[in-house]
């Protein structure tokens, strides 16, 4: 449907809202076909650069710049997961999965969609509605739904943080899997997914935001290795300063 | 069921307590009658009470459609165009806030006699709820969908289509039982003002001339008709839209 490239991406600037400074001389560089964490403890503003990534209305304001290495516009390719699943109550999972295409009026491939419903493991649900389905089963919907839009550069807002611990193992490997060969924005406040699966990581904070030391590839790590642990550690430890 | 043979019982010892004081105390049937010749007289006049009943379903229904279609189209429009919510919003709040009853005398001498006048009257009884509703539920459509949408790149018209209406129906439902409720008033009121058949004609006619028995059958008459409506059309929407109803 569009360019299979996907792009690398730049934020510069401050984000002010009308009362406050959110982030100042932000730079953000996003690399193509890989996962960037934007990591920092809640409410500090993750999920406002995401909207602000996806030209979504929000209460701040960017001085400066969101540009890609491409020169083409940002917010008609992107796709957007949540930790809330944001699947449409009254719809089939197999509609919700084609929401997209529905919205914008264009014909799609029902194979390519049955496909993408087997890949998360949700044939036998797919005439189900929402409601019917664990919260795991419901992330994997979503999940299926932001591939069928199959945009080169994907938003996530802490998509495995409603899950259980066994759900979200499966999740993440889904999750990464799927995702091969985009340029993912990845937001969440816990370090440990940060270190599993996050070639760039930045540490969000009111003061200031720093660009840290990410393991090598191959990614994703497993939640045993050792090496993540250290650095979940290291960030756990540079999150609390940034934020007092 | 448990509920049905509750509200027989209720309905019942109702009457058996009417009976009694009406027994007792013994007042002219003119003033109140009893049960038993509410019953005598329904079934004497149960020809007459038909015809009438008849041109008072009419009415309502006709009313009832026009309403809820007019309302419809009127919170689509409040939805689609800012202009619309800026004019006519705080029009139709101000038209809320004249009685309608006290049009009903107006409309009469516009519309006549017949039929149109009082289902002009159900009209304008049963918009407002409607419309409102309606609008309510398509202006409270989760932000979090419609942000999504905007990244999915809907187009207007398809985010109406396929998020905000569905999303409106249980409040559209709402809407449309309360004009259920309300459309049999409009009607009835339109009748009183002026006109020569139906079942609030009947009332003022049965008044008129101390038929106290045959008034209350009517207005028994008239609420078992409200009411099997209002069940009817509660259950019509049920099955029609569980989907979005139950979601």
């Amino acid at each position: 449907m569009m360019s299979s490239t996907s792009p690398s991406l730049e934020l510069i600037g401050s984000v002010r809202s009308e009362s406050e400074v959110l982030f100042e001389d932000l730079k953000l560089a996003v690399k193509a076909n890989q996962w960037t964490c934007l990591l920092g403890s809640s409410g500090i503003g993750k999920s406002t650069i995401l909207r602000l990534i996806a030209g979504l209305p929000t209460h701040v304001k960017l001085d400066g710049r969101i540009k890609s290495n491409d020169h083409l516009p940002i917010s008609n390719r992107v796709s957007y997961m949540a930790q809330n699943d944001l699947l449409i109550p009254w719809a089939t999972i197999s509609d919700n999965v084609s929401l997209g295409n529905k919205l914008r009026g264009e014909k799609f491939s029902s194979e390519k969609k049955l496909k993408i419903i087997e890949k998360v493991g949700l044939v036998d649900h797919k005439k189900k509605y929402p409601f019917q389905l664990s919260g795991g089963q419901r992330q994997r919907a979503a999940l299926a739904r932001t591939l069928m839009e199959n945009t080169p550069i994907v938003l996530l807002d802490e998509p495995f943080g409603s899950l259980d611990s066994n759900t979200r193992e499966e999740m993440i490997d889904l999750t990464f899997e799927s995702f091969k060969g985009k340029t993912v924005v990845f937001v969440t406040h816990d370090p440990h997914e940060a270190a599993r699966l996050c070639e760039s990581i930045y540490i969000l904070g009111r003061q200031k935001t720093t660009s840290n030391n990410c393991l090598k590839p191959p990614f994703p790590k497993t939640y045993s290795d050792k090496l993540v642990f250290d650095l979940q550690y290291s960030l756990l430890e540079k999150i609390k300063s940034n934020h007092s | 069921m448990k509920a049905i043979i509750y509200i027989v019982c209720t309905f019942l010892s109702i009457f058996f307590f009417w009976e009694l004081a009406v027994r007792l105390a013994n007042p002219p049937p003119y003033i109140l009658p009893t049960p038993h010749s509410v019953l005598v007289a329904f079934k004497e006049n149960s020809i007459l009470i038909y015809e009438h009943s008849l041109v008072t379903i009419v009415e309502i229904l006709i009313g009832l459609t026009i309403g809820i279609i007019l309302g419809m189209i009127t919170a689509l429009t409040l939805e689609i165009f800012v202009t619309a919510r800026l004019i006519l919003r705080p029009l139709l709040i101000f038209s809320q806030s004249i009685p309608v009853f006290a049009i009903a005398p107006l409309l009469t001498l516009w519309l006549g006699y017949g039929i149109l006048s009082k289902v002009v009257m159900a009209i304008l009884i049963i918009y407002f709820p409607v419309t409102s509703a309606f609008h309510d539920g398509l202006s409270q459509t989760p932000k979090q969908y419609l942000d999504l949408a905007k990244t999915m790149r809907g187009t207007n018209r398809r985010n109406l289509l396929y998020l905000k209406i569905p999303h409106s129906i249980p409040s559209l439902c709402s809407g449309i039982k309360l004009a259920s409720v309300y459309a049999p008033i409009g009607a009835v009121i339109g009748e009183w003002v002026g006109s020569s058949q139906g079942l609030g004609y009947l009332m003022i006619l049965a008044n008129g001339r101390v038929k106290t028995d045959l008034m209350f059958a009517s207005l028994f008459t008239l609420g078992i008709l409200s009411i099997t409506l209002f069940g009817l059309i509660s259950y019509l929407l049920q099955i029609s839209l569980s989907k979005y109803l139950n979601a």
